[in-house]
């Protein structure tokens, strides 16, 4: 990875603190275009709320958000954040349980989809050429996913592993620069874990998107990422390659420090 | 095999996406169409077109609406009587005051609650469930009291408003079976409508928020449009709703007749019909109107005469606990029984 270019993404001395905890302290982090990024760190060492500060769930106290080279506010809209082409999936299950497999990943392409709303109710011309077009899309993904079997099964049925690769799905309807994944594969099982990285890499080397993922199983990140970043207590601890990142003193030591109190 | 799904190979995603992919369904909803256009009003009273069938009508296109927005969007409304009520008097003071042509006085009630529904629907970008709900409640109490109270709209008689003849076209409506018509084609125009836009974007939208708002807004659905949308639509089909019950079976606007508790047996009609499904709405509304008659009947086995206290206390009990029985049961009502025996049906006579 040509560390020169511009990142797609840099956010730069974030803070941010519920109550009195500082869940996040002054971190910075940068993506760049075409890698697999991790994002690693204990329980608790604020990954999620990083997503979350991305995405625009949460506004930081503090820090500067710059995406494709410009600074964006640091209080947004998690739509609109959406529309500049960010996407994400979450770390508990978060699909839309009331509706089947493709509806769900139909809802991702919501940004693409502008028929006007009498279009829609009289479902004729521009309205159902466009739905035509964005299923033949989502058709796509159900494919590359390998789900085609469950596509019009409501999603609250389907096993724990099945709904996280739907969920995947969804996010990568919206067709992202970058794609944030919230630990896609906690709780499976290995072979569960291997298709998923599959997917993982195909996104990244046949769609060509940009990925950061959290994950906690090690084996994965240091396989399939290009470059790893270690949160601690809210602070970045360590950046890096996969072999840097094994062999930082820092790095394990936070990870002995956690196994020490469990 | 009365039901099949399969079989009938779509090769297309036009013909899957279309509104009824299932030939059984189409079949379904063209008995229907003929039983309501061409059977009921040529066999049944004029009783029953003007007492039962012409509000089962209105009414289900007001539970649609609730149906949108609470069934589809997730957001609770106890203001939704209110609405109608808005639609009632809007209309009527076009038609009556203003000369507006019947149709399109009847739109204009509908456009004008709909102008009002959003303003009640902001607190829903901050709060929702119980605290929604409470902050409807005020809809229904303020819209109540201004129609009351404004004199301008009520005419000031105990804000009331009586329904003149009504022309359409410079055709008179003066028999049931005309009115029957009127309201028949009205509702099936806004069922069609609204059907297209419950299984298009904007019904994926609202189902998004209802299921799971972070995650909808993260992905790019926009709490704020699709919410007021929702407040938009629904207060709409309530407006219409109410309009045409004024006109085509009440004959005044009487604001008493859009009180709170028509706002409470609207949710409990599409808690029972089924939430988050058309067909539901109908189910609702139709055991809204028709569980009072059967009760009475009923009683009329027990008792030579049904005083109206104990009348009204059974309809109450047995709505009560059949909102209570679907809640715990069967979250989504009739309409999900109804596919269950569509499932059975489709195995039938294999039972396997
Ligand atoms: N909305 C919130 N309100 C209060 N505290 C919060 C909130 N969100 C996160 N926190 C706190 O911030 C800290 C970081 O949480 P975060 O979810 O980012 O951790 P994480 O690194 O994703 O951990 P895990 O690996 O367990 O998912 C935790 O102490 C958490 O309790
Ligand atoms: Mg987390």
């Amino acid at each position: 990875m040509n560390q020169k270019t511009e990142p797609l993404l840099r956010v730069e001395d974030i803070h941010i603190s519920f109550g009195g905890l500082k869940a996040l302290n002054g971190v910075s982090l940068e993506v760049y275009p075409g890698e697999i990024m991790a994002i690693i760190g204990p329980n608790g060492a604020g990954k999620t709320t990083m997503l979350n500060i991305i995405n625009g769930v949460y506004t930081p106290d503090q820090g500067r958000i710059f995406f494709e080279g410009t600074e964006r506010p640091l209080k947004m809209k998690p739509h609109n954040v959406a529309a500049m082409g960010i996407s994400r999936t979450f770390q508990n299950l978060a699909l839309f349980k009331g509706m089947d497999t493709w509806c769900n990943i139909m809802v991702g392409r919501t940004q693409k989809m502008h028929s006007n709303f009498f279009s829609q109710g009289v479902y004729w011309g521009t309205s159902q050429k466009e739905e035509i077009e964005h299923r033949e899309a989502v058709e796509w993904i159900i494919d590359f996913l390998e789900i085609e079997n469950i596509r019009k099964q409501p999603v609250g049925m389907l096993p724990y592993g099945l709904q996280k690769r739907v969920e995947l799905g969804r996010a990568l309807a919206s067709e992202p620069k970058l794609l944030l994944l919230d630990e896609p594969m906690a709780g499976m099982n290995l072979e569960e874990k291997e298709d998923i990285a599959r997917f993982i890499l195909d996104t990244n080397e046949e769609i060509g998107y940009t990925i950061a993922l959290i994950e906690h199983d090690m084996g994965v990140v240091m396989d399939i990422c290009d470059r790893i970043a270690v949160l601690d207590f809210g602070n970045k601890i360590a950046e890096g390659t996969p072999e840097e990142i094994k062999s930082n003193p820092k790095v394990i030591k936070a990870y002995l420090g956690e196994a020490e109190q469990a | 095999m009365l039901y099949r799904e399969c079989g009938n190979y779509k090769d297309t995603y036009a013909k899957d996406m279309a509104i009824f992919p299932i030939p059984f369904d189409r079949w379904g909803l063209g008995v229907m169409l003929v039983l309501a256009f061409l059977v009921i009003p040529f066999t049944t009273s004029d009783y029953w077109l003007s007492s039962i069938m012409i509000p089962f009508y209105c009414f289900s296109l007001a539970a649609l609406g609730l149906n949108f927005l609470t069934g589809y969007a997730g957001q609770v409304s106890l203001g939704h009587a209110a609405f109608m009520a808005v639609g009632a008097y809007a209309s009527l003071i076009l038609y009556s005051r203003f000369h507006v042509p019947l149709l399109l006085s009847i739109l204009g009630g509908g456009i004008v609650s709909s102008a009002v529904g959003p303003v009640f629907g902001i607190p829903s970008l901050r709060i929702k469930g119980f605290y929604l709900a409470v902050s409807t409640l005020a809809a229904q109490f303020i819209i109540e009291w201004i129609l009351t109270h404004w004199k301008w709209v009520s005419g000031g008689v105990f804000g009331t408003i009586d329904a003149p003849d009504l022309y359409v076209f410079g055709w008179i409506l003066d028999t049931p079976a005309k009115k029957y018509y009127l309201v028949l084609c009205i509702l099936v125009l806004l069922v069609v409508f609204g059907k297209n836009l419950v299984r298009g974007q904007l019904g994926r939208n609202w189902m998004a928020i209802r299921d799971m708002d972070v995650a909808a807004e993260v992905i790019g659905v926009s709490l704020f449009r699709n919410k007021l949308i929702a407040f938009a639509v629904s207060s709409f089909y309530a407006g219409v709703a109410g309009a045409m019950v004024t006109m085509a079976y009440y004959g005044a606007a009487n604001i008493e007749e859009f009180n709170l508790v028509l706002s409470f047996h609207l949710l409990g009609a599409i808690i029972i019909g089924g939430m988050g499904t058309v067909l539901g709405s109908f189910f609702g509304a139709g055991f809204m109107i028709l569980m009072p008659i059967f009760i009475n009947q009923a009683l009329l086995v027990f008792l030579e005469r049904v005083p109206s206290d104990l009348r009204a206390n059974s309809e109450a009990i047995v709505f009560g606990g059949l909102i209570v029985f679907f809640l715990i049961v069967e979250p989504y009502g009739m309409a999900r029984l109804w596919h269950t025996i569509k499932d059975k049906m489709r195995l039938w006579p294999f039972p396997y």
